[in-house]
């Protein structure tokens, strides 16, 4: 599948192609499969029940797990290494350490990415809607901030591209629905978030593709909700 | 300063700041160290020239379980809330984050031996009759023999079930050559009697091939699934 630039007027590049990828844990097959193109500037959610294969897809994606047939691309190449620096992962965990606060979490993982700035991790703070200068430490935060958090750490690198999983698990409505606002912005300014979640309803009207899985495989694949609920 | 360095300072700085803010490790490690001075001091009443022969062995046993404690502790930090997933997305290499744990943990058994060698002396009235200062070489190149395979046993069994069983099961038979020139060593010059070069040697070498081995194997033991 390809996609017509509509700057150029030419076909545009995915930012990611998967093809025929298969993950299996022992004997389970978590992908079956899976063949797909995403392109850049958009929103997909990922749906599907669960043990359908989104977080593994999403892993895979990310270098985190190594499929056992087929390949990833990511921004043009297969060593996903190369690129991780273009890519932000929000997992289910918090991936934060509970003793620190949010801004010296920050700060540790900023040099991971060799970003020596404070100013971006309190950027990427103030971005969720959060404040920089609270020291108290990440275990005694709500769940809703922790996940708000998590998304900071998503976002201090920058990323071209933003792969979430279950970011609205725990928020509040309107926490929520403010993360959409944040992930509509990021969108509009041409990164390409992938957001596995259960809460398809708040992505209705701010997606651009709602991509179902089941069985480790995709299924459908819609710009509109309810045909893709329909579909599967 | 590159960007390697940096990684492995700032995650050294980390582990630092966890580690007196929980004091899981030290905590820990002292309290078994302590239990193995005291007991045994209760249960053997040496004379002074037993305990010379004896206490290499007993210090450097006490030593090796209690820094079991602190490396089990190091990687069971990077597995709450799966932080480690996160090191990994990163472009940072696998090295960096090695060498960050292998020092704090070195600098952690480091404390625990500074605050444990005033009480062995004390319990077990030693005094050196060969060249105490060797016993400086000793105790830096055992205590690094001891944290830089311990480090990198640790990383490959985090992954399995029963971690805390896995790693004296790789660690120790690995560690007997290293254990036996640390003890031997500090023996012979608690003694005087004979020289303790040969098993510093031994210590060395030991050092310089595990080191480069955990180094180049590291990568592998991150990214196994």
């Amino acid at each position: 599948m390809s996609e017509t630039d509509s700057n150029s007027g030419g076909v545009a590049e995915p930012v990611i192609s998967v093809t025929n990828l298969v993950k299996q844990f022992g004997r389970f097959a978590a992908l079956r499969g899976v063949t797909a193109e995403f392109f850049s500037g958009k929103l997909y959610a990922i749906l599907g029940d669960n043990g359908a294969g989104k977080t593994t897809l999403l892993r895979t994606i990310a270098g985190l797990n190594r499929p056992n047939r087929g390949c990833v691309s990511v921004l043009g190449k297969t060593d996903i290494r190369s690129s991780c620096r273009e890519i932000g992962y929000m997992a289910h965990p918090s991936l934060l350490y509970d003793e620190m606060s949010g801004m010296e979490n920050l700060r540790y993982f900023a040099h991971l990415y060799g970003i020596d700035d404070n100013l971006r991790c309190e950027r990427a703070i103030k971005a969720v809607k959060l404040d920089p200068t609270l020291s108290r430490p990440v275990g005694q935060y709500s769940q809703g901030m922790r996940q708000r958090m998590s998304l900071a750490r998503a976002l201090l690198n920058d990323p071209k591209i933003l792969l979430l999983d279950e970011p609205f698990s725990n928020v509040d409505v309107r926490s929520a629905r403010e993360m959409v606002d944040l992930l509509m912005k990021m969108r509009d300014s041409g990164k390409t978030i992938f957001v596995v979640t259960h809460q398809a309803g708040l992505l209705d009207g701010a997606a651009d593709e709602f991509v179902m899985m089941q069985a480790g495989k995709i299924v459908s694949r819609s710009s509109d909700l309810e045909s893709v609920q329909a579909q599967s | 300063m590159s960007t390697s360095l940096k990684i492995t300072s700032a995650t050294l700085a980390k582990d630092i700041r966890l580690e007196w803010r929980s004091k899981d490790a030290i905590n820990s490690m002292l309290f078994f160290a302590l239990l193995v001075v005291v007991i045994f001091s209760f249960s053997f009443d040496p004379t002074a020239e037993e305990s010379r022969r004896i206490a290499g062995g007993l210090v450097w046993v006490a030593f090796l379980f209690a820094a079991v404690v602190a490396l089990n502790q190091t990687w069971a930090r990077e597995l709450r809330n799966h932080v480690l997933d996160a090191y990994r997305v990163s472009p940072a290499p696998a090295n960096p984050l090695f060498l960050a744990k292998a020092l704090g943990n070195f600098l952690f058994v480091a404390v625990l031996e500074a605050l444990m060698t005033p009480l062995f002396i004390m319990f077990y009235r030693l005094r050196a009759l060969g060249p105490a200062w060797q016993l400086i070489p000793v105790a830096a190149l055992g205590t690094r023999a001891l944290v830089v395979n311990g480090t990198f046993f640790a990383a490959m069994s985090l992954r399995t079930r029963n971690r805390e069983i896995m790693l004296p099961l790789l660690l120790f038979p690995i560690s007997i050559p290293a254990l036996l020139a640390m003890v031997n060593a500090t023996q012979n010059i608690l003694t005087g009697d004979e020289s303790a070069r040969f098993w510093i040697v031994l210590l060395g070498t030991y050092d310089v091939v595990f080191t480069i081995a955990c180094l180049l194997l590291f990568e592998t033991v991150l990214d196994a699934e």
